[in-house]
Order: structure tokens, then C-alpha cells, then sequence
């Protein structure tokens, strides 16, 4: 018998889904094993298959939920108000529509399970190693901390999954980032992939699947795994992958959608397959040093403009779209980043709206009364987050010291169900996009961990969050 | 899909590194249902000001780029969100193809997908169509190349099923949907 060479963890996965394999002419064809879907990017798909009178081929391998253009005002999503966004609201309805004539499973608007897309799929342990998952969402590799190859896709491939769960696909290349060393006492998941994408760049990754390694990242608990694996997309990669150990396992056990019992044990032995062998080749290899890191903070209208925050903004010269972006945040080069004011702080989004960012943010405000003047949105990723914050006190530390707690979304991330920043004004925000108008025409982010966005919020100004936690 | 085999078109140029999917279309523009209309919106925070009048300075609210069908933009066009109301509001508003040295993945595909032909070309040409705004280029499908109007002709890469897609006006899930024996069989398989 042949032994077959080392394999990558992509490969593997990879290599189990492929229905046809690709040739010079045509991409393979590549088998889906979760659809996630929701109400922004799925009406047009839904269209196509209604215009083509097809069916949804796999509705038990399909689920959906709202979370970009809902409310987060308690009174607009369980209340008597109506959803205030008028063509929100008809795209939330056109969801429940298209569900109910489609067959699809819905975690609707009141649904207690009802969250952001990338923080239900593990919550519910529907997020697996080895599956593949997509949605028509860039931030899709979050569940690639599982060791799931899971990636955006547009509305029309969203449509091409909804009828054959099936899509054609060329095979990526591989890089791997080795994260040696251990990350310092305030230093979290999100400054790490910061500065990576700070050491890449936003187009390092285009073409690549990442698999994040090492000792930094063996010695994350799942959330912060996610944290690194969601941003992949901000380094141009599709998907990021994580191998998945013991802690993956405790995750999922007992999960509402995990396996039991025997096929819990049958599951972990597939599992335990999937690392990447010893001796298996990337094409690429990035090495980082965990130790060297400090909180991160973006300066700029991309996620690769990024220093550490004791750090000035710099300056490149004779580059006109740095000047332009820095004239856009209203900075100059040289100056430091901390200390600069703020005006609003928003804690959330599918990088950092899970119960371990939620508790980290409260351990620092804990006592603390946020800034006069600041706005603090905290905004929990799904229902389940809101009601565990909310079973620990976490709510009652945000709300005692000054924040707004609101229903789960995606919500000041991206804006389109209407919380934004108002124009001109600053936000340290632990969502993954600092893009121009991305929170709101002409606003300004400034995106960070949880504990700086904390940090932020009590003194009103860009604040290293070891200031206070030491201090 | 409407059909490419070749595109004769003096360009538009936005020399911006970076153009994210935000930049082409907004976030709050994407609440819509349908792919119709989209054009309206494109780049709408750069095009208009805050009372919604053109902005003068935009280079699409110029005369000379009435009709053009060639968008140049600079490095890596269509990082960040995969909204495929990027791509629907480019060719809603007329243009049919993007050239720049990079183009970011998610976009590139959704482009692919909606007859808007994604140009990769090297940094020389880029350099020369950046500092030629307006140029009348000819991007040829059948031989893959681009050629601009001093005779220069210069290879760009496409996927080769891509490539039969778009010139024959033809989705890929006619494709897909013609391996539903090959579908079966696997899901039988892993069931």
C-alpha cells in the first residue's frame, strides 16, 4: 500500500468534500455541510430560486437567523415599536417569508436563540471540525477556529448552495502563521490579530487559507480562537483554521446540536485526525512573536493601520492615500494614538460579542463610571450571551456605570439598522472594520480590544487598558 | 448575463489603495430585496456630499466619465465585505469591467458572477493606465489580453471556466445543477 504524503488540516477537509474534483477547465465542486444565512444577503438568492421554480435542496443542513439590519432597542424587538428603519423592516419580513416557503429553520426576530450569525452557529454546536460552513458573510471564518474550512460567499453562490448545497470552488493556497510565545496580561486574541494583519497587510492573505498555530494559540480558550479566526477576511484570507484539541472538545460537549453519546465519541475520533500532519508542506509561512505584542489600536480606515498604543501614528511619505486617510481621522503623523478623545465606545460585533469579551469589559468598568460625554453601546452577540451577562450581573456593571445595554446584532458594526456614530466623531470600537462610513457616514473608528474599549469608555480618552488594570 | 467576448471603453480611474466593499456600496443601502437599482447608490459617500448633491470633484460626477465602461482602480479593489451589492451597483451603473493589480477574492468571485470582468494586470500597466485617465482600452476575453491605445498588449489570467461563463452569457449553476447524480452519489456516501 501507498503511503499517502502529509497533509494539511485544509487539505484533509478539503479533500472530503470534493464531489467532483477540479480540473484545468472547470473548479471542483465542493460539498456544504452548514448553511448559515440571514436577511441581508439572502432575498436575492431566495428570488432566484422561486424564479427557476426550484426547491432548497438540503433544508436540514440550512438555518437562519436575523442580525445586520434588526434593532437592538428592546421596545423595537419584543415591545410595541415598530422596527424604525422601514426597509429593515421588510427585509426581516421578506426572511420570515421566504423561510416559511422555502422550509428553512428560522431563529426569528423574538427567537431566544436568535444572535449574530457567527456567534449562534458555535453556540449551538452546529459549528463542527472538519464541516464545511459558509454564509453569504466575509466574517464566515470565524468557525474555522474549530478547525471547520468555512468562508463568505455572495448572494448569488448563496443561491447555489440553497439549490444544490453544492459549490464550485478552485483550491486555495496555504499559509500558515506560527504564533510562538505567550501573550502578556492585557494583551488579548484581538490585539494578536491586529498585529498580525498589521504584519501581513489587508491583502497578505488574498488566495490563502490560514491556519493559526502555535503555542499562543493552543493556549486560547475557543472565544478568543474565534476572535483570530474572524478577522482572516481583514488579511484578504477567506478562511482561517485552527486544529482543534481537547479545548475544542469541551466546547462542544453537550452543546444543544453537538453529538451524544456514541456518535460524540465517533466524532472526536474523526476529530483527532484533522490536524495538520507533521512534515505537511504550506506554501507559505509567516512567523510571529506573541510575547512582542502590546494592545493594538487602528489609526487608520484599514485594519492593517495599526500600532501598538503606546506608540505614535506614523507617517509615510509620498503615499497620498495614507495622507488621505489620515485626513479623514482628523490625525496627524507623529502624534501618540493614546490619550486621543473619544466620543463613542462600542462593545460587540461577531469579533468581540461573546460572554468572555463581555466579562472582560465589565471586570475593568467594575466601580468605574464611563466618561461624561461618552456614549458606551455594549451590544451582546446573541440572546444566549444577553441572558448569561445578564445571569451574572454583567449588565447591571454596564448599565451602573453608565452604558447602553441593548438586544443582540450586529448592530454599531456596521450600522444599518441605524445605530451609528454620528459624523466626525471618534469610536474605539471592538468591532472588524475601521473602513470609512463603515459606522456611519463620515464616522471614525478606532478598533481595539474589549479591555481598551473598556479602558476608553472610564477616562473618554484612547487609554491602555494596563493603565488601569495594574493601577 | 449579458455575454463578453471583447469591451472597447476609454476608463474611469479612482487611484485608491484598498477599496473596500463599503467605499463601492454602503452598508445602508443594502436593506434592499432585489439586485435592481443599486447604480444610484454606487460609491455614494464619495459622490455626493451630506445634502446629497454630486460632489464636483468625484471623478464619476465628471463629464468625460459619461459612458465609460472600464473602471482602473488601485491596489487590491474589494476587500472586506462580501456584499454582492458591490459588483450589482458597478454594472447597474454601467461598467463592465475593474482593473487593478489586485483584486480581493470574495469580490473577484461575485464580480465573475455578474458579467463584470475582474482584470489583474502587471504594475507597469497599472502605473500607465493610473497616469492616462480616460484611455480607450481594449480588453479581449477570447485572447485574454488587454490592450491599451499605444499598441501595448499585455496577458491577464482568468479562471477558464470563468471565462467560458462570461462569454457565453451563461450562470455556473446550469453546471452544478448537472452534477446532481455526482451530489447524490456523495450524499449517499457520507449519510
Amino acid at each position: 500500500m501507498r503511503v499517502s504524503s502529509p497533509k494539511t488540516m485544509f487539505e484533509k477537509v478539503w479533500d472530503r468534500h470534493v464531489v467532483v474534483p477540479e480540473t484545468a477547465d472547470t473548479p471542483a465542486v465542493l460539498f456544504i455541510d452548514l448553511h448559515l444565512t440571514h436577511e441581508v444577503t439572502s432575498p436575492q438568492a431566495f428570488q432566484l430560486l422561486r424564479e427557476r421554480g426550484m426547491k432548497l435542496r438540503r433544508p436540514d443542513l440550512t438555518l437562519a437567523t436575523m442580525d445586520h439590519s434588526t434593532p437592538t432597542r428592546t421596545e423595537q424587538v419584543f415591545g410595541g415599536q415598530p422596527i424604525s428603519i422601514e426597509s429593515a423592516a421588510r427585509q426581516v419580513h421578506q426572511l420570515e417569508k421566504n423561510c416559511a416557503e422555502f422550509g428553512v429553520e428560522l431563529l426569528g426576530l423574538r427567537h431566544e436563540l436568535r444572535g449574530i450569525v457567527h456567534i449562534i452557529g458555535p453556540e449551538l454546536g452546529l459549528t463542527q471540525p472538519g464541516r464545511t460552513i459558509v454564509c453569504g458573510d466575509s466574517h464566515t471564518s470565524t468557525h474555522g477556529a474549530f478547525g471547520a474550512l468555512a468562508f463568505g460567499i455572495g448572494s448569488t453562490e448563496v443561491g447555489h448552495v440553497l439549490a444544490t448545497q453544492c459549490l464550485l470552488q478552485r483550491r486555495p493556497k496555504t499559509l500558515a502563521i506560527e504564533v510562538a510565545n505567550a501573550l502578556h496580561p492585557g494583551v488579548t486574541a484581538k490585539d494578536l490579530i491586529l498585529g498580525i494583519i498589521g504584519q501581513i497587510g489587508v491583502a497578505g492573505g488574498t488566495g490563502h487559507v490560514i491556519e493559526y498555530r502555535g503555542a499562543a494559540i493552543r493556549a486560547m480558550d475557543m472565544e478568543a480562537r474565534m476572535t483570530v479566526c474572524n478577522m482572516s477576511i481583514e488579511a484578504g484570507a477567506r478562511a482561517g483554521l485552527i486544529a482543534p484539541d481537547e479545548t475544542t472538545f469541551a466546547y462542544l460537549k453537550g452543546k444543544a446540536r453537538a453529538p451524544r453519546g456514541a456518535a460524540w465519541d465517533e466524532a472526536v475520533a474523526r476529530w483527532r485526525e484533522l490536524p495538520s500532519d507533521s512534515g505537511a508542506r504550506f506554501d507559505r509561512t509567516v512567523n510571529v512573536d506573541a510575547a512582542a505584542l502590546e494592545p493594538m489600536i487602528t489609526y487608520g480606515t484599514n485594519p492593517g493601520m495599526v500600532v501598538p498604543i503606546t506608540a505614535p501614528i506614523p507617517s509615510r511619505s509620498g503615499d497620498a492615500a495614507f495622507d488621505k486617510s489620515l485626513a479623514y481621522m482628523g490625525f496627524t503623523a507623529g502624534e501618540p494614538i493614546r490619550n486621543q478623545p473619544v466620543n463613542v465606545v462600542f462593545l460587540g460585533s461577531c469579533t468581540n460579542g461573546r460572554i468572555s469579551d463581555l466579562r472582560a469589559a465589565a471586570d475593568v468598568l467594575r466601580g468605574h463610571k464611563v466618561a461624561k460625554g461618552v456614549h458606551l453601546l455594549v451590544v451582546p452577540g446573541s440572546q444566549q450571551v444577553r441572558r448569561e451577562a445578564e445571569k451574572e450581573g454583567l449588565d447591571r456593571v454596564f448599565i451602573e456605570a453608565g452604558a447602553d445595554w441593548r438586544e443582540s446584532g450586529c448592530s454599531m458594526c456596521l450600522g444599518m439598522n441605524g445605530d451609528t456614530v454620528p459624523k466626525g466623531e471618534y469610536c474605539v470600537s471592538t468591532s472588524n472594520r475601521n473602513f470609512e462610513g463603515r459606522q456611519g457616514v463620515g464616522a471614525r473608528t478606532l478598533l481595539a480590544s474589549p479591555l481598551t474599549a473598556a479602558a476608553t469608555a472610564i477616562r473618554g480618552r484612547v487609554t491602555d487598558p494596563r493603565d488601569l488594570i495594574n493601577g | 448575463m449579458t455575454a463578453i467576448k471583447t469591451l472597447r471603453s476609454r476608463t474611469v480611474v479612482l487611484p485608491s489603495t484598498n477599496i473596500d466593499t463599503d467605499q463601492i456600496m454602503p452598508a445602508r443601502f443594502l436593506t434592499t430585496t432585489t439586485r435592481e437599482g443599486l447604480g444610484a447608490h454606487l460609491f455614494a459617500d464619495w459622490r455626493y456630499d451630506a445634502a446629497g448633491a454630486p460632489n464636483p470633484d468625484f471623478v464619476l460626477n465628471r463629464p468625460e466619465a459619461k459612458g465609460c465602461q472600464v473602471l482602473v482602480a488601485g491596489r487590491n479593489i474589494g476587500c472586506g465585505s462580501s456584499r454582492e451589492h458591490a459588483p450589482w451597483g458597478l454594472v447597474d451603473y454601467g461598467f463592465r469591467a475593474v482593473i487593478s493589480t489586485e483584486i480581493a477574492d470574495i469580490f473577484r468571485n461575485n464580480s465573475l458572477k455578474n458579467g463584470l470582468l475582474p482584470v489583474i494586470v502587471d504594475g507597469q500597466t497599472h502605473e500607465w493606465l493610473l497616469a492616462n485617465p480616460g484611455a480607450e482600452v481594449t480588453i479581449d476575453l477570447e485572447s485574454c489580453t488587454l490592450t491599451l491605445p499605444t499598441g501595448t498588449a499585455v496577458k491577464f489570467p482568468i479562471d477558464a471556466f470563468a471565462r467560458y461563463c462570461l462569454m457565453n452569457g451563461v450562470d455556473e449553476l446550469g453546471y452544478l445543477l448537472s452534477k446532481d447524480a455526482e451530489i447524490r452519489a456523495y450524499e449517499q456516501r457520507r449519510a
